[in-house]
């Protein structure tokens, strides 16, 4: 895989070039190593579980700050107008500014609030949420640990998310606050099922619930392109139902109606403010982020570089790359399309993005049974390789395809006014 | 001996969290608890060395049933918490006697089974990969029939809630009524201590 790099321009450069990349490649596991060099032999576990959560913990809430103050500054383009320009050289330093304002604001409790349950929801919150970044991988050897389970222990971790809305909702004794938790664990448990089902086919190619190996069954090179799961008909649909229901499920525009400020002014966040409404904010955010690195692990061939003679690059640069593209567009979807309704939520999660993604696994089947009682020749002869794989590729797409069209067709079919219930 | 320390740690944390549960006076308080309870027996089996199960357990009963048990309590009435009474429930005696009969039911049987405390127990581990072939190959028929059984009571569900006629829809709703079905749950399950304004904002919308 390394071979296939870097074009050297020096004669003996390109083994130098090679083994000081290798060495980028694994910075931050030498730094680690060489870091628990200093404690006792018996501390190590302790001493590097420790290393491992410091590292999450700053990493992710550094990109925290930054993406707050990105994604106001791209709303506001996408608004016309400028964003925060003034804490620092353009705006930049305004996240620490806001730090300062959460921290020191007063902490207000309402008079009939569950106080217990008031002041344990955002704890309940932003907590579980840090581990489920244990069990990513951010490069070559780079997850904090190595579950076999990994991807069912993050979706426990995740878990906790809706009794928290609950808590904040229930506990502020405010109407407000009790429809927006009401809409906000609706929409998580609906949308939970789209999320977890797209990633069955890739649980199902690639035969593992470890992470880490499927990152390596999507290592390697066809005609220098990566070998995505997102390249495949099962990985890219896959990939849009698992970037919709992520959306809804960390609460993000065009899914945010359980925060939708002119309906329920702020949703299960109306009664808090200081810090405890920034660690709400904090857990969205990580939530938002979790789930955006599963994505790029499941789908965008986690730390594997996209070209082969990219791949001289290190490999955690290439998980945040994608990483940060995949929150870029998370900040576009939030300006420019607007909020649905929630029986247009509720109907697109259970009518559409469940079936699909049914479907979905249908397709994943076919594909594998294909592949094995039909095996694409090596890579050396690419026409008959592309002969063999094109076909496959079409069928299963096609597929897919139809089921998008008929399901789409039959449900925008004219039917009966709408009925209001409750509030004629 | 860190194991026990862990464990003993786990048990006290869960069987305090199974008391509150069924001590507790607000029925959203004891679900909270249970929740609880549900994630220390998670740990229990991860220190059993049983990692799918543990995460299997935080994933449905934390994340799944303890949800559906506090919809349960808010969607249902006569529910109601006396204002200023103790946080307790006082119905302890029933209490005791359903759980004596509860945990005799399961007790009775496992005791008097030829297979229980014969054999030494082993170190199980059950790797991800040995349960999946189990389910898919042993176990196949009853987890089909499991499947089933669990689609049969969605698409029930499904149908009872549908059933509303259409000429109840412009029916004036009684006040008490009303209030129930505006936000979809009674206010009597709100917090204690509610003082009558907010009540009456619910009952006005």
């Amino acid at each position: 895989m390394k071979e296939v790099a870097c074009k050297s321009t020096w004669p003996h450069g390109r083994h130098a070039l090679d083994s000081l990349m290798t060495m980028l490649d694994q910075i931050f596991v030498t730094i680690k190593q060489w870091l628990l060099t200093f404690i006792p032999e018996n501390l190590h576990p302790i001493g590097s579980a420790l290393l491992s959560i410091v590292a999450i913990i700053s990493v992710f809430g550094t990109a925290f700050a930054l993406t707050t103050i990105l994604e106001r500054k791209g709303l506001g383009r996408i608004q016309n107008r400028y964003g925060p320009n003034r804490v620092g050289p353009c705006g930049f330093l305004q996240p620490i500014a806001d730090a300062v304002k959460m921290l020191t604001k007063e902490d207000i409790v309402p008079y009939a609030a569950d106080k217990v349950l008031h002041y344990l929801a955002p704890i309940v919150l932003t907590v579980p949420i840090w581990l489920a970044f244990a069990v990513l991988p951010f490069g070559r050897n780079m997850s904090a640990i190595d579950l076999d389970a990994g991807i069912v222990f993050f979706f426990a971790a995740g878990s906790a998310s809706e009794l928290a809305v609950f808590m904040a909702g229930w506990s502020s004794h405010n109407k407000y606050s009790l429809i927006g938790a009401m809409r906000g664990i609706a929409q998580m448990i609906s949308y939970e099922v789209p999320l977890v089902l797209s990633t069955i086919p890739v649980l199902m190619l690639s035969g593992t619930l470890n992470l880490n190996e499927i990152v390596n069954a999507q290592s390697g090179f066809a005609f220098g392109v990566g070998k995505w799961n997102v390249l495949t008909p099962w990985g890219a649909a896959g990939f849009l139902l698992f970037m919709i229901a992520a959306t809804a499920e960390s609460n993000r525009a065009p899914f945010d109606l359980p925060e939708g400020e002119s309906e329920i002014i702020a949703g299960y966040l109306t009664e808090y403010s200081g810090f405890k409404y920034a660690l709400f904010f904090l857990g969205e955010y990580l939530g938002l982020f979790a789930v955006t690195g599963l994505a790029v692990t499941l789908f965008l061939g986690g730390w594997n570089a996209p070209l082969a003679f990219l791949s001289v690059l290190p490999s955690w640069f290439w998980f945040f790359a994608k990483f940060g593209a995949l929150i870029a567009v998370f900040i576009w979807a939030r300006g420019t399309v607007p909020r649905l309704r929630f029986d247009q939520l509720l109907n697109f999660a259970w009518k559409f993005l469940v079936p699909l993604a049914v479907v979905n696994l249908v397709v994943a089947g076919i594909w594998h049974f294909a592949s094995v009682s039909w095996p694409a020749p090596s890579l050396s002869r690419p026409l008959e390789y592309l002969e063999t794989v094109a076909p496959r590729w079409l069928a299963c797409a096609g597929l897919f395809f139809a089921a998008y069209e008929i399901l789409g067709r039959v449900l925008s079919l004219k039917r009966a006014p709408r009925t209001y219930r409750y509030a004629e | 001996m860190p194991n026990k320390i862990t464990f003993c740690l786990t048990a006290i944390f869960t069987l305090s969290a199974a008391v509150a549960a069924m001590r507790l006076r607000n029925p959203v308080h004891c679900a909270l608890s249970a929740a609880l309870a549900f994630a220390g027996l998670a740990v229990a089996f991860l220190g059993l060395d049983a990692e799918f199960i543990g995460f299997a357990q935080i994933l449905v009963y934390v994340g799944a049933i303890s949800i559906l048990t506090i919809f349960t309590v808010l969607l249902t009435r006569g529910s109601e918490v006396e204002q200023r009474a103790a946080i307790f429930s006082r119905s302890w005696i029933t209490g005791i006697a359903i759980t004596i009969g509860v945990t005799g039911a399961i007790l009775l049987p496992v005791f008097s089974s030829s297979l229980s405390f014969k054999t030494a127990p082993v170190a199980a581990s059950a790797p991800v990969q040995s349960i999946g072939n189990e389910l898919m190959t042993r176990y196949l028929l009853p987890l089909e029939v499991m499947g089933l059984l669990l689609t049969a009571a969605l698409v029930g569900a499904v149908v009872i809630a549908m059933s509303d006629a259409p000429d109840k829809k412009r029916l004036v709703v009684p006040a008490s009524v009303g209030r129930a079905s505006v936000t979809g749950f009674s206010s009597e399950v709100l917090p204690a201590k509610a003082g009558t304004t907010n009540q009456r904002e619910l009952t006005t919308v």
